[in-house]
């Protein structure tokens, strides 16, 4: 990857709507053909974002490099970028030909070229007898897939894709994003996705950008998000979590905090975290296992079984701690496992490993 | 004996079998509702329309197929054809009519644009500004253009003191004059139809252009403007076949050559007492409105009058049926090419003359155009009315501009003239009356249109909305013929039941646009808490439409306060209203006396129309 050339480039983009920022000094980089998705909820600056670099919004300050060119303020049409929007914006009174002729005839292509090109990229998306259709006689899939074809029939530098799934329903969803995925190795294309669907960014994405309140949270390939998250945002948007309030007790090669009731908890060593630092420790469910009396772990709470929920494929038990704190620990279900039942005493262990103190930010939520 | 207590036990059984059944079900439970039972509070709006307005306008329309003795004649029609003066007046008309048109399409499309284009708030409040004149009474608008236009006019005088011309130059009494008038008038009919078909073009398609490359001219001509043209062929419609029907603003603005058939309509009636041929030449109009209409079906095809999406494919579909509009198609399809090759060429030379850069922020010039040009129309819209307020407070005996002097003595004029305080109190009279009556019809009905699932739903909507399709001069004149039978005539109840007939469809239209967005389940909610239907009604659905219903009542109140038409045949002299009134003086003499009636016109519709169209707001919000 490294070696492969940057595609586009955003520098400290930011944007004002009046007295409310919607993009506060955004940066990073893309690299060609890379898949990068933008996730965050709703009001979090990501299609702000989206629509700054593709020029149907002018940032209030920051540039935009497409292609090694500056780019921040040239209108649409100079950009060589694509968009897939959210309702696909399909034009309703051309015919699907004429849709994805659309942008070849802006670039003044020869007749005989154009139809060549069309053809080809119908063939691509296996929808080449829907030429002569209006777009409202296609399905959500088949417009979806004549969104895509439109705006790649041209070889933009970037691909952007503005929710483009959300019109569909779950079941079309996924298969539409191994559709999108496979079209993206085989076009080599570069795409800029936006979505608020977690299980859709980790599905696609080689890299995520997690945003919050306008601004970039983390930077990273998923499985870096969902393991070494850098804040409790992060840790809370992704996934599941335990999130225990703490004070650091002793830090160097090895992170010990102290969490509710006294409980000693060991996490990975983190250098920014000084003894005294107030932390919240962050561990996955599916990393927490219940253990028996004699059983040992780096770290072990003891608690009351509160609740068992059995979800198909997986439990999820409840564990009171002293102090009013909570865990959740999920084991895949097994049949012939002992059964439990609420109000049995229960020790829960987990590795250190596994345990990432995170700084307690002002204002974030338990 | 043994038979008959054997009887006895098998008719008690009979009876114990009768009573349990009656026991076991719940009054009215055993049969459906009728549905004809159940749409009963439309009846009354049916029955009334019926009597009169179609019974009437069929009664003069047969009528004109009659001779002077009873019989069935064309004769009427053929003095029709073979009078020059009458072929040449529908020449005129038809003249008029289309450039009135023309013009209020090309001025009304900008501003139809911007509107469609604005954030909700923006646009509303713009909204309100082009609607205003659309509620603005016709005769204080045209008294309006007499003040700016005339020879002592506004205009005349900044022309001779700028030197521009020498002497005051004519500006109305003319054919200019007419347009200037019609156009105003038609203008919010144009944009508010064109805005209701823009606002459902999905803005992101022209985003999507830009994106696909194209610059803003291209992605306008290519997409925007042909998904904006059913609202076009609507608005152009609608205005050419309600001006076929003016007669205010030719009769005041024009001159002889600017004669329509309304004009004639009215002479034959006031001046000769000929139905038949008053018949004859109603039909004429009316034969003219439904030409156009056809023409318009064969070529466009009728979905476009609705708007939307859907009028587009049926445009195509309807455009492979005929010669004509496959030829329409194929040059309108070059036609938009070519524009949207022009404005890429600007486009492209500007960018050359002044080339954007990448590191400084783009200026929108478009935009500041189309800003401009809206603006511009929307002052000639709002703005000449308002010319009348000053010219009634001027101390001189006659109407110009600016005023001389100051005094209150043309309202003094007004307060001391029995005629002119009886035909307003008689006005605002009527118009309450009109008001309620056409509240209590057409909210009964619209609650049965929207709510209801009924045989004819098509025909019971095409007749409650015929009083607005109708041309008003046809259903005045029939009204006349009928209420000169029954004695109506110069009465105030013959006044409210014409001006209900012109009202009601505005009070259906108001009254079911707030239904359609309240929620029944709120009353399902209050019937299952053991509410009854009445009980319901009166707790929980109509405090929440309150605003739809006044709304409906100050719609219809000014109606019927600005009507002229109906007022013009069945009141005279002692049983005027204000605006017959008010045509009588403009007709004789303008004086300043008609500009301190105005101004006091002006002030109480507009408070009445703001008023009604704030709350009709909130109550399709709410």
């Amino acid at each position: 990857m490294a070696e492969s050339k940057i595609k586009l480039s955003v520098r400290k983009a930011t944007k004002h709507y009046g007295a409310v920022t919607a993009l506060a000094e955004a940066s990073f980089d893309m690299r060609e053909g890379e898949f990068l998705t933008l996730l965050g909820p709703s009001g979090s600056g990501k299609t702000t974002l989206l629509m700054i670099v593709s020029g149907l919004t002018q940032p209030d300050g920051g540039e935009v490099w497409i292609d090694g060119r500056l780019a921040t303020y040239a209108p649409p049409h100079k950009r060589d970028i694509g968009i897939v929007f959210q309702n696909y914006a399909l034009f309703p009174h051309l015919t699907v030909y004429e849709n994805i002729a659309f942008p070849l005839r802006m670039r003044q292509m020869a007749e005989r070229k154009i139809a060549e090109e069309v053809m080809r990229a119908l063939d691509t998306v296996q929808l080449a007898h829907t030429a002569k259709r209006m777009p409202r006689e296609l399905s959500g899939g088949q417009q979806q897939r004549i969104a895509l074809a439109r705006c790649t029939v041209y070889r933009p530098s970037i691909v952007l894709m503005d929710e483009p799934l959300g019109a569909l329903d779950r079941k079309l969803r996924d298969q539409m994003q191994l559709e999108i995925k496979h079209l993206h190795q085989h076009l080599g294309i570069t795409v800029l996705y936006v979505t608020h669907d977690q299980d859709e960014a980790m599905t696609m994405s080689d890299r995520i950008c997690l945003m919050n309140n306008g601004r970039i949270e983390q930077l990273g390939a998923p499985q870096e998000l969902y393991f070494r998250p850098r804040s409790v945002f992060v840790a809370d948007f992704l996934g599941e979590s335990n999130l225990l309030p703490g004070t650091v007790i002793e830090s160097g090669a090895s992170l010990v905090v102290e969490g509710p009731g006294g409980l000693k908890v060991r996490a990975m060593p983190s250098p920014d975290l000084g003894v005294g630092a107030r932390v919240r420790l962050m561990a996955r469910p599916e990393s927490l296992r219940l253990i028996g009396p004699g059983e040992e772990a780096d770290n072990v709470a003891e608690g009351t079984l509160a609740e068992i929920v059995f979800v198909g494929g997986v439990r999820r038990y409840y564990v009171a701690l002293a102090g009013e704190a909570m865990l959740t620990v999920k084991e895949l279900t097994d049949a012939g496992a002992a059964a439990r039942s609420p109000g049995e005493p229960v020790r829960v262990g987990w590795e250190a490993g596994r345990t990432i103190a995170l700084p307690e930010s002002a204002g974030s939520s338990p | 004996m043994g038979s008959r207590a054997h009887d006895s036990t098998a008719g008690e059984r009979g009876v114990l079998a009768v009573s349990v059944a009656s026991a076991s079900a719940l009054p009215g439970a055993a049969r459906p509702q009728s549905r004809w039972l159940a749409a009963w509070p439309l009846y009354p709006l049916i029955v009334f329309l019926v009597v009169f307005l179609i019974y009437p306008v069929v009664q003069l329309l047969w009528l004109s197929f009659t001779d002077p003795s009873g019989h069935l004649s064309l004769v009427n029609y053929t003095r029709i054809a073979t009078t020059p003066v009458y072929l040449q007046v529908l020449a005129i008309t038809f003249k008029i009519a289309g450039w009135t048109t023309v013009f209020t399409i090309l001025a009304g499309y900008p501003v139809a644009y911007l509107l469609a284009t604005l954030p909700e708030r923006r646009r509303d409040a713009l909204m309100l500004l082009v609607l205003m004149p659309f509620w603005t009474s016709f005769l204080v608008r045209t008294f309006a253009w007499m003040v700016l236009l005339g020879r002592n006019g506004a205009v005349n005088r900044l022309l001779v003191a700028l030197g521009i011309v020498d002497a005051p130059v004519s500006l109305i009494y003319n054919f200019s004059g007419v347009m200037i008038g019609m156009v105003q008038g038609m203008m919010p009919l144009a944009i508010l139809t064109m805005v209701a078909v823009m606002q459902n073009i999905d803005a992101t398609l022209a985003k999507a252009a830009h994106t696909l490359g194209a610059r803003g001219g291209q992605a306008f001509w290519r997409i925007y403007f042909p998904l904006s043209l059913p609202g076009v062929a609507a608005a152009g419609l609608l205005v050419f076949i309600t001006s076929l029907g003016f007669f205010i603003i030719p009769a005041l603005l024009g001159g002889a050559h600017e004669t329509m058939i309304s004009q004639v309509i009215i002479s034959v009636i006031q001046e000769l007492m000929n139905w038949r041929f008053a018949g004859a030449l109603s039909l004429v109009l009316l034969g003219s409105a439904a030409l156009v209409f056809y023409l318009y079906d064969r070529v466009l095809g009728m979905s476009t009058l609705s708007g939307g999406a859907a009028g587009s494919d049926r445009l195509a579909e309807r455009g492979r049926a005929n010669i004509l509009s496959t030829g329409g198609a194929w040059l309108g399809g070059r036609a938009i090419a070519l524009f949207g090759w022009l404005c890429d060429r600007a486009a492209l030379l500007w960018e050359l003359v002044v080339p954007g850069s990448p590191r400084r922020p783009q200026r929108r010039l478009a935009r500041g155009v189309l800003w401009v040009a809206g603006l511009l129309v929307i002052a000639f819209l709002v703005v000449p009315s308002f010319f009348v307020i000053p010219v009634s407070f001027t101390a001189d005996r006659f109407v110009e501009f600016p005023p001389k002097g100051f005094s209150l003595r043309w309202y003094a004029t007004y307060l001391g003239s029995p005629a002119w305080i009886d035909a307003t109190i008689r006005s605002i009279t009527v118009a309450f009356m009109t008001g309620i009556a056409a509240t209590l019809l057409g909210a009964a009905a619209a609650f049965v249109l929207v709510r209801q699932r009924i045989v004819g739903r098509m025909a019971v909507l095409t007749l409650v909305l015929m009083p607005l399709i109708l041309p008003r001069m046809i259903i005045a004149v029939a009204l006349f013929y009928l209420f000169a039978r029954l004695g109506l005539v110069g009465t105030q109840a013959g006044l409210v039941i014409g001006h209900t007939v012109l009202a009601v469809p505005y009070v259906v239209i108001t009254v079911m646009a707030v239904l359609k967005t309240y929620d029944e389940r709120y009353d399902q909610a209050a019937w299952s808490l053991g509410a009854t239907k009445w009980k319901a009604l009166w707790h929980i659905t109509l405090p929440q439409i309150r605003a739809g219903l006044i709304a409906g009542f100050l719609f219809a109140f000014v109606t019927s306060f600005d009507d002229l038409t109906v007022a013009l045949f069945i009141t005279a002299g002692a049983t005027a209203t204000l605006t017959r009134q008010m045509w009588n003086d403009l007709l004789l003499q303008v004086n300043p006396t008609l500009a301190a009636v105005s101004t006091v016109i002006l002030l109480l519709i507009t408070v009445f129309i703001v008023a009604a169209e704030l709350l009709r707001r909130r109550a399709v919000r709410h």
